[in-house]
């Protein structure tokens, strides 16, 4: 196909990162947290099925908004990348700056290659180390850029809110218990879906997908689900008074939340 | 890798397999990929020896010797031939030592490709389909002296308790019920837990009429190790339960080890059966 037009370059990339910011701001928030034992992770996710946080390896893991074939794709190449790795050469040669690399290179070709859509997609490669100061957060952006996240990471959706809430609360060498009720309530900030009203909402924990990069875990992978029962057990607790305290939908019951907003999601991915 | 964009074959879905994926990627990484010259191979490398397995209620056991064999020489005094294949099975190895370690390697890793793919585990079945495959792939090296024969055992999560199976070299899978064992001395170690095992032994009870059985292999067959009380050597002993796996600690083998042997010293061949 020909060029009718004359577009600058300038022009042309401006165009495909708004294509994806905007793909990617369709999704539900990703938190990512350090905590004394690790790293959690935590999304608004009502599917037990679709994942947005996986294992990639003993001490790596894989958090994604935006496109789920995407992302899923991604997924399934760090997986085979480090299963290959650790084959070929051993478990501990297997670095979750390896795969931030490789995903970089990745999303950078695809997003400047004139013949691909750029992915809907932002990462996070989080891996533990034997200590906190250890621990390690790489934030990798549609076109390739990697940024190393400190303390807290956010993506997808609402993150500015959701940003700004964990900048004002978060403690350094928190519990899990602790840094579960920060990520939910930092998620609980954003709005219920891509363009409704934000608030202090208290999310069932059957719609949260938690997980950890445990590095006390006496195994070797450190990857480890929180299911729906141990999170009912860590969130117990919770009061929308202390999830959100300046917050003035603090009044509404939350059980009238999800029924009294509009229906206005936007039909897209799990992601 | 890091230099450049991920292949297109790595982002591709479909298959779940790591030994798949692998034999597309970089077949020489597979054991059984390897051209092997005519003739006899087999005494070139280290043999592994003696395995046992028995099941007892709400789990199973596994065990073997520490010896590894080239010929009429020791190769090494403290192998382990028993590994964990995943949270819920165990897979022990007889055989060519380097090929079957290797093999081990693969089938580990296999497990866990599945698992972080698809999101759940195989069941135990499927594993042992698995591994059945694998050692398929290798039966061109069997042929030429470099046989691996592992006994495959671990805790099917569905049914609610534990499971055996023993593999020929052609990749042929068979269920076991109560107790198997593979290697030079399974004849001995299988004829000792003839007589020693009952189905109501627990955990303990089971551990120690599999360490009598590899004492019995020991026993009369050279190529297999006997409790190394010197060096406090002593059989690797992986127990599955419906909490997972754990290898039991070296102290408590060696302790039941030395009872084994102090009943021993009184009575050389080991306990007596009823006759009736």
């Amino acid at each position: 196909m020909s060029m009718p037009f004359y577009v600058s370059p300038e022009q042309l990339m401006k165009d495909r990162a708004d294509f994806a910011r905007k793909g990617i701001a369709r999704g539900r928030s990703v938190v990512a947290v350090q905590y004394a034992d690790g790293v959690l992770f935590a999304s608004e996710n009502p599917s037990q099925a679709l994942h947005k946080v996986s294992e990639i390896y003993d001490r790596i893991a894989f958090a994604a908004v935006g496109r789920y074939n995407e992302f899923e794709n991604l997924r399934i190449a760090g997986v085979r990348l480090a299963d290959m790795r650790g084959y070929a050469y051993d478990r501990r040669d297997v670095t979750g700056r390896g795969l931030a690399n490789a995903y970089a290179q990745t999303l950078g070709t695809i997003f400047s290659s004139g013949g691909e859509k750029p992915y809907e997609v932002e990462i996070f490669v989080a891996e533990t180390g034997d200590t906190a100061a250890e621990d390690q957060i790489y934030r990798l952006t549609y076109q390739g850029q990697v940024t190393d996240e400190h303390q807290y990471a956010v993506m997808g959706g609402a993150d500015e809110v959701v940003a700004a809430y964990l900048k004002e609360h978060y403690v350094e060498g928190s519990s899990l218990d602790e840094a579960v009720h920060l990520a939910v309530a930092a998620l609980g900030q954003g709005p219920e879906d891509g363009n409704g009203s934000s608030g202090g909402r208290v999310i069932p924990a059957a719609d949260l997908e938690v997980a950890v990069l445990d590095r006390t875990r006496s195994q070797p992978r450190k990857f480890m689900r929180l299911v729906p029962a141990r999170l009912e057990a860590l969130l117990g607790d919770r009061e929308p008074p202390a999830s959100a305290p300046e917050s003035p939908a603090t009044e509404i019951d939350p059980t009238d939340i999800p029924v009294d907003t509009p229906d206005a999601s936007s039909g897209d991915t799990p992601g | 890798m890091e230099d450049s964009r991920l292949p297109a074959s790595y982002m591709t879905p479909g298959t779940s397999s790591f030994a798949d994926f692998l034999s597309g990627q970089a077949p020489d990484l597979l054991p059984g990929r390897r051209a092997v010259p005519q003739g006899h191979a087999g005494d070139l490398a280290p043999h592994g020896t003696t395995i046992v397995a028995a099941t007892f209620p709400g789990g199973v056991l596994m065990a073997g010797d520490r010896r590894a064999t080239m010929g009429n020489i020791i190769a090494q005094r403290d192998i382990e031939k028993v590994f964990p294949a995943d949270e819920y099975s165990c897979v022990g190895i007889a055989g060519s030592a380097g090929l079957a370690v290797e093999l081990v390697r693969l089938f580990q890793t296999e497990l866990e490709h599945y698992e972080k793919i698809e999101g759940m585990t195989l069941s135990l079945d499927g594993k042992a389909n698995r591994l059945a495959g694998l050692i398929r792939g290798n039966l061109a090296m069997a042929m030429q002296g470099l046989a691996v024969v592992p006994l495959f055992a671990g805790f099917d999560t569905a049914a609610g308790q534990g499971r055996i199976f023993s593999y020929d070299v052609t990749g042929g899978r068979y269920e076991e019920t109560a107790f198997h064992s593979v290697g030079s001395g399974s004849l001995f170690a299988r004829g000792s837990l003839k007589k020693l095992y009952r189905d109501d032994l627990d955990e303990a009870g089971c551990v120690t009429a599999i360490v009598q059985a590899l004492y019995d292999a020991a026993d009369d067959d050279s190529a297999t190790g006997g409790p190394d009380l010197t060096r406090r050597i002593f059989p690797v002993v992986q127990v599955i339960t419906a909490e997972g796996g754990r290898r039991i600690p070296d102290a408590e083998v060696a302790a039941i080890a030395d009872a084994v042997i102090a009943g021993r010293m009184n009575r050389p061949d080991g306990p007596a059966a009823a006759l009736t």
